[in-house]
């Protein structure tokens, strides 16, 4: 257990700096779509979701049917909205 | 195969996929199939995960996902462009209770109690609470729902840092204590307070710093789903919540920058609330030179290099295709257009770019402020439509300007400057504009969209 918070732990911390060297030359054109579209990725509460909602607990149940709905909504609609945005950047 | 190792190969796909997805999410060019590539990222680490034998009933998960995502279809293709902000800080919500959802959950179903994983419950439902809650009020703010002015009372700053103090109590007692209260009710008080710091923590901000406030919190969405990682020991959580999260810092960071100021000053100052009058030049700056947009148009029709400064008037009147039109028959007059954008232009990082993406104005034409200010005096006419503070020659002239010192569009160093606004009412900082007062400008009174009708039609003659 302890173990395997330390190595993800690690992993947390590589993402990070990942995130950070992907992130940091964006044209400010694609602030937006790159905002909506990271938005629709942070959706991935989902899985968790899922894993909750199908399990044998009314409780758990109930709250995990809920974030399933809310995370479905942010993954779908900001995926949508972002492909949407970016249809209409066009060079001459 | 072992079904657990199929698991985690597959998360490693879904991550590498979100990496490239938000690496091409960099390039106009790349963009749209980075976006692509993220989304099957998505859809990847869902349907495996939908294999997973701890499943027991699928009927619930199956309703909530198409529930979902037909609200999210139809959100995503209905809204209008103008009404961008208000939808992604919506969505940042849904993630924010979702992760909150997810982590309560765990909770309540009880399966360790080591700190390590109380913790990373306690971060879930704290930070998603508050994303969730904050994202609702900024919403509010955007959509005009409730009033965009920055909320401030005395005492403030007492009654957040209590507020701290309490969550930092249920914390304490949550992960080491366990006394007291039940679980369920330690939950709901957390998840209460949660909710109570995010209101508390987006009213006092006023509408021009939503930029900042929706980076923010959509930085939030991505944190909280990373702890809600821990919470359930799933890496794709952790690499793809850390990545959101780290994104959101930089689009904050690079808003802050582009306002000169830090973001504690930002969240804490309450700025543009109460202007203070004592610290203005109450003295009379100069005359206010009128213009017809029949005047205009005969300068307009001389001039051989055309600079567009777009800005939070113009999403208000909706005049992006009106501008984008006068910016094609200046072209076709033989005219260099180009629009220069500020970054914090608008209510959201790039949202002047969305609007003229919209109306179909090429990308390339776009320019920042650090592009066009050396060039600025070549600039026959710049047209200032609907922008007020990022044109305010104080910022760089005025040393107790309260934005003294954040990086401007000087238009003011060009030939001649027509300004588009309904009225002299001063910005959204409540500074007055020496622009407007200066021998060079000529101001367009009324609305953006019918000001820049009016020149368009005088163009078509």
């Amino acid at each position: 257990m302890e173990s395997q918070i330390i190595l993800l732990i690690f992993i947390l911390v590589l993402s990070i700096f990942l995130g950070v060297e992907l992130i940091t030359k964006v044209p400010s054109t694609l602030h937006t779509p790159l905002m909506s579209g990271a938005n629709a990725i942070s959706g991935i509460t989902l899985v968790g979701a899922i894993l909750s909602s199908g399990s044998s607990e009314t409780v758990t149940i109930a709250l995990g049917t809920a974030a399933v709905f809310f995370a479905s909504i942010n993954v779908v609609g900001g995926y949508l909205v972002t492909n949407r945005m970016l249809g209409m950047f066009k060079k001459k | 195969m072992d079904t657990a190792i199929l698991v985690n190969l597959s998360y490693i796909a879904s991550s590498i996929l979100f990496i490239v997805g938000l690496k091409m999410l960099g390039s106009p060019d790349t963009a749209r199939r980075g976006n692509f590539l993220s989304s099957s990222g998505m859809l990847l680490a869902v349907l495996i995960t939908l294999l997973d034998q701890n499943i027991i009933d699928y009927r619930y998960i199956a309703g909530a996902l198409i529930a979902g995502s037909i609200v999210g279809y139809f959100a995503a293709t209905k809204v209008k462009m103008t009404s961008m902000p208000e939808m992604v800080a919506i969505f940042n919500g849904f993630g924010g209770i979702a992760s909150l959802l997810v982590g309560s959950a765990e909770y309540v179903s009880g399966s360790f109690d080591s700190p390590a994983f109380l913790g990373a419950i306690f971060l879930t439902v704290l930070i998603g609470g508050m994303t969730f809650t904050g994202s609702l009020i900024a919403y509010g703010k955007l959509s005009e729902v409730i009033s965009g002015k920055p909320y401030l009372y005395k005492g403030q700053q007492f009654v957040n840092g209590l507020l701290l103090i309490v969550i930092m109590i249920v914390g304490v007692n949550m992960l080491f204590i366990q006394s007291y209260i039940s679980a369920e009710q330690t939950l709901m008080l957390l998840a209460f307070l949660a909710f109570l710091l995010g209101i508390l923590f987006v009213i006092p901000i006023g509408g021009a710093d939503m930029p900042v406030v929706i980076a923010l919190l959509n930085s939030f969405s991505g944190l909280a789903a990373c702890a809600a990682g821990f919470v359930i020991l799933n890496n794709v959580l952790i690499v793809a919540g850390a990545l959101v999260g780290a994104s959101g810092l930089i689009l904050t960071n690079i808003m802050c920058k582009a306002m000169n100021r830090s973001l504690a000053n930002v969240l804490f100052s309450g700025f543009g609330a109460a202007p203070d009058t004592a610290a203005q030049s109450t003295e009379e700056q100069g005359e206010v030179k009128p213009i017809t947009a029949q005047d205009a148009y005969l300068i307009l029709e001389a001039a051989s290099s055309v600079l567009i400064v777009p800005g939070y008037g113009m999403a208000v009147a909706q005049a992006q295709h009106a501008v984008r039109e006068l910016g094609e028959l200046l072209e076709d007059n033989g005219a260099e257009v180009k629009y220069a954008i500020h970054p914090v232009a608008g209510r959201m990082p790039g949202h002047m770019n969305v609007l003229l993406a919209e109306a179909n104005v090429s990308y390339d034409v776009l320019v920042e402020p650090e592009d066009v200010n050396p060039i600025m005096e070549t600039v026959d006419v710049c047209i200032v439509i609907g922008a007020n503070d990022v044109v305010n020659p104080d910022a760089k002239d005025n040393e107790g300007s309260p934005i003294y010192g954040m990086p401007i569009i000087e238009v003011d160093n060009a030939k001649t400057v027509f300004v588009s606004k309904r009225s002299m009412a001063s910005g959204f900082a409540g500074i007055q504009n020496p622009l407007f007062f200066k021998s060079n400008t000529r101001m367009l009174f009324g609305d953006a969209k019918e000001t820049v009708s009016t020149l368009v039609s005088e163009f078509k003659g």
